[in-house]
């Protein structure tokens, strides 16, 4: 294989953002198309949101449980000498609903899923199943894709909304134990404060990063190559190239939502 | 004699590349109805790559192959979908479904193209089970197989449309003798029972043997050679008499 100059490295380089960002908007267009033509197979579809919905809510609860006492806990210990423990249910739950519930669960959850769907699909890939259905006369975007992006757009704002609740009793459970914070104040400091803009914003975002997930993972697995090494490969780079569409994306949603509410 | 009758499939010009190494180098011919067109070849000589044109997995880089009138290469993915159920395929792995049992496996094609009921697919699926010597393993996974039963299944769920025309791509590979003897058979069988148009793609001469109508050998991105066994074995091509006696190109 002939060396690649320095400029041609750079060149590469810089065209690859470029590249992946018009693979994706490709299989975008090219899934979402195949929701005008039947068969639309519900079962699918359910099954995926199982898959993503059902079974992340274990770890979904764990991260923003936590996330809410700590949250609670470092707001009052920080500045305890303007009774800011008093605010602490305005802090979570304006942090937990606009930012911290949205990006934490499309990291936490988004690393578990789109993992498992760059390894699956991967390896029906690598095992000539993509091309068995094609051959089938089977479309793998239609059968195999858009299930998978839909109910991850679709799971990861209900896991957001469940999270947000369960990180909110987290902050309820230091506020009434740590710092002696009467439970009714608490709630009613978290209702006060919290605004139906700050509910869309999170749920926005939400939907956002579970496309950007979901879309990626199968963009991966649809392009494995080289056997398990491979599967393994592409498994990696999706849960770190999922995390940074969320973490990117976060920056300009936070404006647009901004901007819009 | 078969070639005088309107050939299934004619290849023309097929030319195909990965990189710098061009895998077919114009290929020309033509596949007539009910033979058997075996195509031989050692590893690497694009064998598989030529099959796959045939249901348009891959598009060449140039050429046509015509099926049913209309040039594959034209024709889009969605296009191609109604023709591909005319055109059945074994995978060199079998590729089975991993998450599905052997009766989902096999009824996949009907549940996805027929408007079948639960009754009618589960005979078929019996039926075509039979076909290929494996009755009474509907529930079973493909990991709980051996490597000929997956082949196998995977024969009856390319047979359970029916379709006019089949592709193999190394059916026999990393099969023991007996075992390869039996799908080579099942092969035959199946041909035989629906006057199928069969395309394989292999190196076991024992297969091609049991099988071919004719023998296409491809070296270097051409057939070098198109014809009965008898003409093979009368044939005065050095490499293609290697080939048939097994032996290196310089012994």
């Amino acid at each position: 294989m002939s060396e690649l100059t320095l400029a041609e490295r750079g060149e590469k380089t810089l065209a690859q953002p470029a590249i992946v960002a018009g693979d994706l908007a490709y299989l975008t267009a090219r899934t979402f198309a195949t929701l005008a033509r039947p068969p639309w197979n519900w079962q699918l579809w359910i099954e995926q949101m199982e898959q993503v919905g059902f079974r992340s809510l274990g770890v979904t609860y764990v991260t923003t449980l936590f996330t809410g006492m700590v949250l609670a806990l470092q707001t009052a210990y920080s500045l305890p000498q303007i009774g800011v423990k008093y605010y602490i249910g305005t802090v979570v739950a304006k942090s937990l609903v606009r930012e911290l519930g949205p990006v934490l669960v499309a990291l936490v959850v988004g690393g578990r899923i789109g993992a498992g769907m760059t390894a699956e699909l991967g390896t029906m890939k690598v095992s000539e199943q993509i091309d068995a259905l094609r051959s089938l006369a089977v479309d793998p975007l239609q059968r195999l894709v858009l299930p998978r992006v839909l109910a991850t757009m679709l799971m990861l704002p209900a896991l957001t909304l469940l999270g947000d609740a369960v990180g909110i009793i987290g902050g309820l459970f230091i506020g009434v134990t740590v710092l002696d914070l009467p439970a009714g104040f608490y709630m009613n400091d978290v209702l006060t404060s919290l605004t139906l803009q700050d509910v869309w914003s999170g749920l926005g975002k939400a939907l956002v990063f579970g496309y950007f997930i979901a879309i990626v993972a199968c963009r991966n697995g649809l392009r494995v190559t080289g056997g398990a090494d491979g599967v393994g490969r592409a498994t990696t780079v999706t849960v770190v190239t999922g995390a940074m569409f969320v973490l990117v994306s976060d920056f300009f949603l936070t404006q647009l939502f901004h901007l819009i509410f | 004699m078969a070639a005088a009758a309107e050939p299934v499939f004619r290849v023309r010009g097929l030319t195909k590349s990965y990189g710098d190494k061009r895998v077919l180098d114009g290929l020309d011919f033509e596949v007539f109805p009910d033979e058997c067109l075996v195509i031989l070849g050692r590893s690497g000589t694009g064998k598989s790559v030529t099959l796959r044109q045939l249901n348009g997995l891959e598009r060449p880089d140039s050429g046509s192959v015509v099926f049913a009138g209309v040039d594959l290469c034209t024709l889009s993915e969605r296009q191609l979908f109604p023709l591909r159920k005319r055109i059945g395929m074994l995978f060199q792995s079998g590729a089975l479904f991993d998450s599905m049992n052997v009766h989902d496996n096999v009824a996949f094609p009907l549940r996805a193209h027929t408007k079948l009921g639960r009754d009618e697919v589960a005979a078929k699926v019996q039926e075509v089970l039979e076909v290929v010597e494996l009755p009474g393993i509907e529930e079973k996974m493909p990991s709980a197989l051996s490597g000929g039963m997956r082949k196998r299944v995977a024969l009856a769920r390319s047979l359970v449309l029916q379709p006019e025309v089949l592709l193999f791509d190394e059916p026999t590979t990393g099969l023991d003798p007996m075992t390869a003897d039996s799908i080579a058979h099942s092969i035959a069988a199946a041909r035989d029972r629906a006057h199928t148009t069969t395309v394989v793609v292999t190196h076991d001469l024992h297969l091609a043997q049991t099988v071919a109508s004719r023998l296409a050998f491809l070296d270097e991105g051409r057939f070098r050679f198109v014809g009965t066994w008898d003409e093979a074995r009368q044939s005065d091509d050095a490499l293609l008499g290697h080939f048939l006696a097994g032996q290196r190109e310089d012994a």
